[in-house]
């Protein structure tokens, strides 16, 4: 890898040369019909020259097969066109199962990032290679956008509700972090830097918290928990006691389908989780009241990360004892 | 044989311009302020967007000489902001959106098909005048303090995080909206109600179609910009949450809004310069156009699917992954009937009579730059490869070889073409020439290097960058200054024209259309007669005769 003059930038995730093909397979066909249009046009602008003032072009003005053809024959390639890029949209859309969770809070302007294992830090990202990282990212003021070019990933972060995508690095390197909407004065300054790691060296910058560890450094899990008591979540949605009358049960909550009073059901992921609680009467579960009040302006972007993870940890000890109750 | 005689006859004769003519009826400021006489709007308007395409321009001179070194070092970040906003805001609602319609447009509709003038005259005068209005607003803006949300606005940053004038922008652009809406509705019933005896709608001009076309998206898509800019005003002003998620409103709905405009705003720029082209590739190679229908038709197709599509802007926005498939899909589709406008064109060309006067060249030009804009935008519509250039240079690279290679070489050909008509005098051709050629290389060299820099992934709307980009932003940068160079050409031999060049003929390039069987330059009625229409469009080949 030298420094020299490149016309593509790096490829560094699991994505990035399945986005180059397809970008290779239009710079194909953009070439052979932009060469085909400039070569007729030159050869018949030269061929066809005038020659003298009095000529008298035949009357050549319509042929229904050739609009034919070159109405299908595009049109064809630009399905092609379509469900390759479809395809590929997809796929950046649907995060692996095993994929670690970060979650990321764009402002004026900087990056926060939130490591599941407490470890935070601004304008910086250090992961693991080859493992599936899955981002959650909200805003706290404008609109921003989190785009890793050398990863060919690009995802709009908006204030008011979360957005996803991910990536799996294949290369340990520094790449660029670019804010790519535009969001006021700073904008180009919005830019930060992705530090791709061995899996070894990754748990050793986890230990030694060379990032910006955070007030207390603890796990979200734990700060969520924290949180959970302070406003006294628990009173209704008691934390452990597999629901009581007031609220819902949370424990398991996570990824689950939920029933709600006018009929409908949807999943219980992280937008979900976080309308519940800054718009608790947007969506009420099938047999509770609508009791809760908001909590906007109360607990701020990272507190409802957080309380997610929190939330996020009541499921996966739920599962544990779902499955220590099958095994026995 | 004897037409053919006559036609070189007219040639030969030196033109004396006519006696009297719409220039020389009246000289006073009042006859140019109150006129209702079209071709007198018509350069009412060229006067006024001309002096917003220099003022634009001028933005973006200080945008490339910015971004000739990495770091900020010319002006600070929120004046840079504040020049490509002003950049995007002056030339897409002050000089893009009205050129063709309201310059060649409003000289062309009525004589191309005979009229006396447009269906509402003075509705055409108010046009200009609200369009003044919303001009000198924007006037205001750019020289007290400016304005930094983007041409596009985007929510929640215009309407709660800016501190720059955007409300003034936005009265401006919204009373601006209002021009355009009054020239669509013009052109509509016009084109409707006041065709000369035998120009039924197929033998009409494919300028005429492609102005019909721009007219219905005029109409039918200004109002939703205007109910916008009213929302954000509201928003800014009142503090009523309709974007602002901090005030219960919903950021990603304005840009559905905006673009449900905004798309098809593009093709008001674009649909017109296709008009223009089908002009120029007929005349300039005696050819009747090829496949007249396909090219007819698929304006108003283009107008119909770009209505549809404009939610390709908004692929990395949040918005359902399954809405992103339907608006790629259908974004293919509109990507079709401007492949065939391409294909016909080229079709004219075979076996024609191609002779390669200054707006020929601008007819090439816009073929090859409209060709790469368009193949570029297919990168934009396949979903997975968007979202690694979106919001890229690629994006920036893509819409400039539509807008600037496309409407603007459209534009300058079309004003090549008819400035005979206009005026009664031609342009210098040796000049002219030079200057389509100096515009062709300058233009690419400026524009080409964006779409590397964008995939590499340079964001647009950047003051500063890392650098290892900066090689290819010096190459758009010097681009820039040659093509800045090519523009200023043509400003000076047209004003230089006006006095000394030669007087032209009533038809220069014996072009078929009924504007030239009038004189250069044609009398305040136009026509001395009604002309009665006899054959097609384009009647350049004696096709009766030959089969006779």
């Amino acid at each position: 890898m030298g420094s020299e003059f490149s016309l593509l930038p790096e490829q560094a995730s699991t994505i990035a040369a399945h986005v180059d093909a397809l970008y290779y397979f239009l710079i194909s066909v953009s070439l052979f019909f932009a060469a085909l249009i400039f070569f007729l046009v030159i050869y018949f602008a030269a061929k066809y020259r005038r020659r003298s003032e009095n000529e008298q072009p035949p009357p050549i003005h319509e042929d229904l097969r050739l609009e034919l053809v070159w109405t299908l024959i595009p049109l064809g390639l630009a399905m092609v066109m379509f469900a390759w890029g479809a395809n590929l949209y997809f796929r950046l859309s649907r995060p692996p199962a095993d994929a670690m969770d970060l979650y990321v809070v764009g402002k004026q302007w900087m990056w926060k990032v939130q490591h599941p294992e407490g470890q935070r830090e601004i304008n910086e990202l250090h992961v693991p290679v080859g493992q599936p990282i899955k981002l959650t990212m909200t805003s706290e003021d404008v609109i921003h956008s989190f785009f890793i070019p050398a990863f060919r990933i690009k995802m709009d972060v908006v204030p008011g509700r979360y957005t996803t995508t991910w990536f799996e690095a294949t290369k340990t390197g520094e790449f660029h972090l670019f804010c790519t909407e535009y969001c006021g004065t700073r904008h180009s300054q919005m830019i930060g830097r992705v530090v791709v790691m061995a899996p070894v060296q990754y748990e050793q910058w986890l230990r030694n918290g060379n990032g910006a560890p955070g007030p207390s450094g603890e796990a979200p899990e734990v700060a969520g928990a924290r949180l959970f008591q302070e406003q006294r979540c628990a009173t209704c949605h008691g934390a452990n006691l597999g629901g009581v009358v007031l609220g819902p049960a949370l424990d398991g909550l996570l990824g689950r389908p939920v029933k709600l009073q006018n009929g409908e059901t949807v999943i219980a992921d992280e937008s979900y989780i976080r309308e519940s609680i800054l718009n608790p009467t947007a969506k009420i579960t099938a047999g509770y009241q609508s009791l809760m009040p908001t909590y906007q302006g109360q607990i701020n972007e990272e507190g409802l990360f957080h309380l997610i993870a929190y939330i996020r940890s009541l499921t996966k000890t739920g599962e544990k004892a779902a499955e220590t109750r099958a095994e026995q | 044989m004897s037409t053919a005689a006559v036609a070189g006859q007219d040639q030969l004769a030196t033109p004396v311009a006519p006696r009297e003519h719409y220039l020389n009826v009246d000289y006073g400021v009042k006859s140019w302020l109150f006129t209702t006489d079209h071709k007198r709007i018509a350069l009412l308007y060229l006067a006024s967007i001309t002096l917003f395409f220099f003022l634009g321009g001028f933005f973006a001179v200080l945008i490339r000489l910015e971004l000739m070194t990495p770091p900020g070092d010319l002006v600070q970040s929120e004046t840079y902001n504040k020049l490509f906003t002003l950049h995007g805001l002056i030339m897409i609602f002050f000089f893009l959106i009205p050129s063709i319609p309201a310059v060649l447009g409003n000289f062309l509709v009525p004589m191309m098909i005979g009229a006396r003038d447009l269906a509402f005259p003075r509705l055409n005068l108010l046009s200009w005048y609200i369009y003044m209005l919303g001009g000198l607003f924007t006037l205001f803006v750019a020289v007290f303090g400016g304005v930094d949300t983007g041409w596009t606005f985007y929510t929640p940053y215009s309407t709660t995080y800016a501190n720059s004038n955007v409300m003034l922008t936005a009265v401006g652009v919204f009373i601006t909206g209002f021009s355009s809406i009054l020239t669509g509705l013009n052109f509509v019933v016009t084109i409707h109600t006041m065709r000369a005896p035998g120009l039924t709608w197929f033998r009409l001009p494919l300028f005429l179609w492609a102005h019909y076309a721009t007219s219905l998206i005029l109409i039918l898509g200004t109002p939703v910009l205007a109910i916008t800019i009213v929302l954000v005003a509201l928003e800014r002003g009142l503090r009523i949450g309709i974007f602002d998620p901090a005030l219960g409103g919903d950021p990603v709905l304005f840009q559905h809004l905006f673009w449900f405009y905004s798309h098809p705003a593009v093709y008001i720029m674009i649909l017109p310069a296709m008009g223009v082209i089908s002009e120029l590739v007929t005349c300039f190679s005696r050819k009747r156009i090829f496949g007249y229908g396909f090219i007819a038709s698929a304006s108003v197709a283009i107008a119909i699917l770009g209505f549809l599509v404009w939610g390709h802007h908004m692929f990395v926005s949040s918005q359902s992954v399954y809405a992103g498939l339907v608006f790629s899909i259908l974004s293919f589709l509109v990507a079709i009937p401007s492949a065939i406008k391409v294909f016909n064109w080229t079709a004219t060309l075979y076996k024609g009579s191609v002779s390669y006067q200054t707006p020929m060249l601008y007819a090439f030009g816009f073929i090859g730059l409209f060709t790469t804009g368009g193949l570029t935008g297919l990168f934009l519509a396949s979903l997975g490869l968007d979202v690694h250039v979106h919001d890229t240079y690629f994006v920036v690279a893509h819409f400039h070889y539509i807008m600037v290679g496309g409407a603007i070489m459209g534009y300058l050909g079309g004003l090549h073409f008819w400035w005979p008509k206009m005026t009664g005098r031609m342009y210098p051709e040796g000049w002219a020439r030079l200057a389509a050629l100096v515009i062709f290389i300058g233009f690419n060299l400026t524009f080409f290097p964006q779409f590397l820099l964008g995939y590499l992934g340079m964001p647009r709307r950047y003051h500063m960058y890392p650098p290892e980009f900066q090689i290819l932003n010096v190459m758009s940068s010097a681009g820039a200054s040659i093509l800045g160079v090519g523009y200023l050409v043509p400003m000076v031999y047209f004003v230089w024209s006006l006095r000394y060049g030669a007087v032209a003929s009533a038809n220069p390039w014996q072009a078929k259309g009924l504007e030239w069987q009038t004189s250069s330059p044609p009398p305040t009625e136009n026509f001395a007669r009604t002309p009665i229409v006899r054959e097609e469009a384009y009647a350049y080949s004696p096709l009766g005769v030959k089969v006779v």
